[in-house]
């Protein structure tokens, strides 16, 4: 019984932990595809959280601040956008540029505005995304096994939660199952085949970057409005660049990517949990341990020696029209 | 890096490319920054008043400029080597903060050697450190086909998460929770400028400015040759610019690109030398402090070449320094407002590098034609 209530405390915290991860793998799922190198997803997401934790703690409202958030995020891929597509700029220099534009403006802006060392001003419950109880949960909590997987396990995450798991078949249909993501995936492929078929390759990949705005958007508002009550300088740290693994981990897939999230959420998890747990036989784990094994299994990966992860074959191609 | 004739500035002259393009993006920089400074509120003119004269307005502020210039230089340096072999090692943090590992080894655990040994031991070790961080993404560039880029964004997080390991539980001073290790002995230490100058009979100011500012000119020095002058560098380069052509011309794009990244690394490690054996005379955690990325921003500006990398370097140099000085003044503009430059002078100067060479070409022609 003791076992079973540790596992189920340490699954919920996985789905709370990648939620963000799995809406931004979607993200740059939807850059990536569409052929534009995406390592910026960290900066919209701190963008975006800034953003959502500043419009919250000025109206009050969580969706009001959910709007700043995607709206802050959007803008940020558009800038991209313009780089990579527009001017044909290097990919990585741009998206290295936004991360560390934003960091630095996240930075600058909140201690100029709230002077309180780059905090936001602490949340109210209701400027905030709150955890659902599903219905029954309290009933049910008492009910050996079950009870506790549905009502701590499944009952009981923000609305947000929630919508990253719906978003992954959503995605998936997108991508596989309608025109736009037949034309999305030919220009990560073949762009030249997209243009020959008479559709803008630049157009395309527009409409991608504002997708991948959109969820990146989503995800940090996740961070500073409902994971934690405000953004913190540098909330992120490493969760963009996280996401990025997992959708390489998962080869630019969205199902492979969202196990390859909760699989690092899990990770995650457990380091919280070990920290200074002594285990029987091995000892204490070193907590940077399991932190570093997300990106470990990435390289290990890339490297060929489980399976092979082979990217969109136009991947940070600029697009250049015969004429 | 590039060179002069090709891609979308093709056609126009050389000065237009290497002196009149960089000028405009970085003014494109600095006119956004200058957007952030009003957005909160304070007078532009008057931060970048202070800005300047913080940066060079008396001999102390000059030797903290040309401090921080030194960490640009290593880390510029590392990321033009690896650009001429077309690579992009984003890993210059990781390879730093590694390399910062192996010279902190010699200066903690080789410290009976006398100072003319340890001093060329603590480069070879911080050197060696980085080369190896660089190794891995390397091998599997070159002969498992893993896109650099990452790879070298997974070493970055495997190297911290290394260090804050080792820092806590391996090589903390003893009796104490700080993650950091115990002092280097005085003579594993690099003399302060000031000092060495000093001792010649030439006075100036105290500032952290120390010998490495010469080791990092000597590796300028270095780098130029290597790169335009041997045959090593000549088939660095051929790889970077056209792997067939370096095949058919009987070079291994495989191996220069392992050469590449080895020399890239080594170079990224010896920042160490001065952030650590410099100054903080012990290993901390997170002495890199960005700097590995700000080589790219740095390696961008100066065009892959050394000279022009000295001089972003004292332009970011100055701007870290003067940046101090503003936080200070104006204090409801902080240090993290170079941060927003950096990330906007990248944006500009590498992203977005040929955003005026229309309205460049059009001025030309129009001056030409008229």
């Amino acid at each position: 019984m003791e076992f079973l209530t540790v596992l189920v405390l340490v699954l919920d915290s996985t789905l709370r932990l990648s939620a963000p991860l799995i809406l931004a793998a979607l993200a740059g799922l939807f850059s990536e595809r569409s052929g534009i190198i995406d390592i910026g997803l960290e900066g919209k997401m701190l963008g975006a959280a800034f953003a959502a934790a500043t419009v919250a703690a000025f109206t009050g409202s969580p969706w009001a601040g959910l709007a700043a958030g995607i709206g802050a995020s959007v803008l940020l891929a558009l800038i991209h956008g313009y780089a990579c597509i527009t001017h044909r700029g290097n990919q990585v220099v741009s998206g290295l540029a936004l991360n560390i534009l934003v960091s630095g403006v996240t930075a600058v802006l909140g201690i100029a505005w709230f002077a309180q060392g780059g905090r936001t001003p602490q949340l109210p419950g209701e400027a905030r995304f709150l955890p659902l109880e599903w219905p029954g949960a309290a009933a049910l909590r008492e009910v050996p096994a079950l009870g506790t997987v549905y009502s701590e396990l499944l009952s009981g995450h923000n609305l947000v939660v929630y919508l990253a798991f719906l978003a992954v078949p959503a995605v998936a249909w997108v991508l596989y199952r309608t025109r736009f993501g037949l034309r999305l995936r030919a220009a990560g492929e073949n762009p030249q085949s997209v243009d020959t078929a008479g559709i803008s390759v630049v157009a395309l990949r527009y409409r991608a970057l504002l997708c991948t705005g959109v969820a990146c958007g989503v995800a940090g508002t996740y961070l500073s409005l409902a994971q934690s009550a405000g953004f913190i300088n540098d909330m992120t740290a490493g969760k963009g660049y996280i996401a990025l693994a997992a959708l390489i981990f998962g080869k630019w897939r969205p199902l492979p990517a969202m196990l390859a999230c909760l699989l690092f959420g899990f990770l995650d998890a457990v380091a919280i949990r070990l920290q200074g747990v002594d285990l029987p036989a091995i000892g204490e784990v070193p907590v940077q341990f399991v932190q570093a094994l997300p990106y470990v299994l990435t390289v290990v990966l890339l490297a060929g020696f489980i399976g092979r992860a082979v990217p969109p074959k136009a991947l940070g191609v600029p697009y250049v029209k015969e004429r | 890096m590039s060179t002069v004739a090709t891609g979308p500035a093709a056609g126009l002259p050389r000065w237009a490319v290497l002196g009149l393009l960089p000028v405009l993006n970085l003014l494109a920089a600095f006119a956004v920054s200058g957007l952030i400074v009003v957005l909160i509120g304070e007078n532009p003119w008057e931060a970048v008043r202070i800005l300047v004269w913080g940066a060079f307005g008396f001999q102390e502020a000059i030797g903290y400029t040309l401090f921080y210039a030194t960490n640009f230089i290593f880390t510029g340096l590392a990321v033009a080597v690896a650009f001429h072999c077309g690579l992009f090692n984003i890993g210059g943090e990781g390879q730093a903060y590694i390399g910062g590992l192996g010279m902190a080894l010699v200066c903690l655990y080789l410290d009976f050697l006398p100072f003319g040994l340890i001093v060329p031991a603590a480069v070879v070790g911080a050197a060696l450190f980085g080369a190896a961080w660089a190794f891995v993404p390397a091998w599997l560039q070159a002969y498992r086909g893993s896109h650099i880029v990452i790879t070298t964004i997974m070493f970055n997080f495997i190297a911290a998460a290394v260090m804050v390991y080792l820092l806590v539980n391996v090589m903390s001073r003893p009796g104490s929770m700080e993650p950091e290790s115990r002092d280097f002995a005085a003579h594993a230490r690099l003399p302060l400028m000031h000092d060495a100058l000093g001792a010649l009979g030439i006075d100036i100011a105290a500032s952290p400015l120390n010998l490495s500012f010469l080791w990092a000119l000597v590796c300028c020095a270095g780098v130029w040759v290597f790169i335009w002058h041997t045959r090593a560098g000549y088939r660095l380069r051929t790889a970077g610019t056209s792997p067939p052509a370096a095949l058919y011309g009987g070079i291994s794009p495989s191996r220069q690109i392992i050469v590449a990244m080895l020399v890239s690394g080594a170079l990224a490690g010896c920042m160490s030398l001065n952030e650590l054996m410099g100054v903080q005379h012990r290993l901390v955690l997170e002495f890199t402090a960005g700097y590995g990325f700000a080589g790219i921003a740095v390696a961008l500006m100066g065009r892959g070449h050394p000279a022009g990398i000295v001089l972003a370097s004292i332009l970011f140099g100055a701007l870290y320094q003067g940046g101090a000085e503003l936080s200070f003044e104006i204090p409801r503009i902080t240090r993290d407002m170079v941060v927003a430059i950096q990330g906007l002078v990248i944006l500009f100067a590498g992203a977005l590098e040929f955003m005026f060479v229309p309205a460049v070409r059009a001025a030309l022609l129009r001056r030409g034609g008229g």
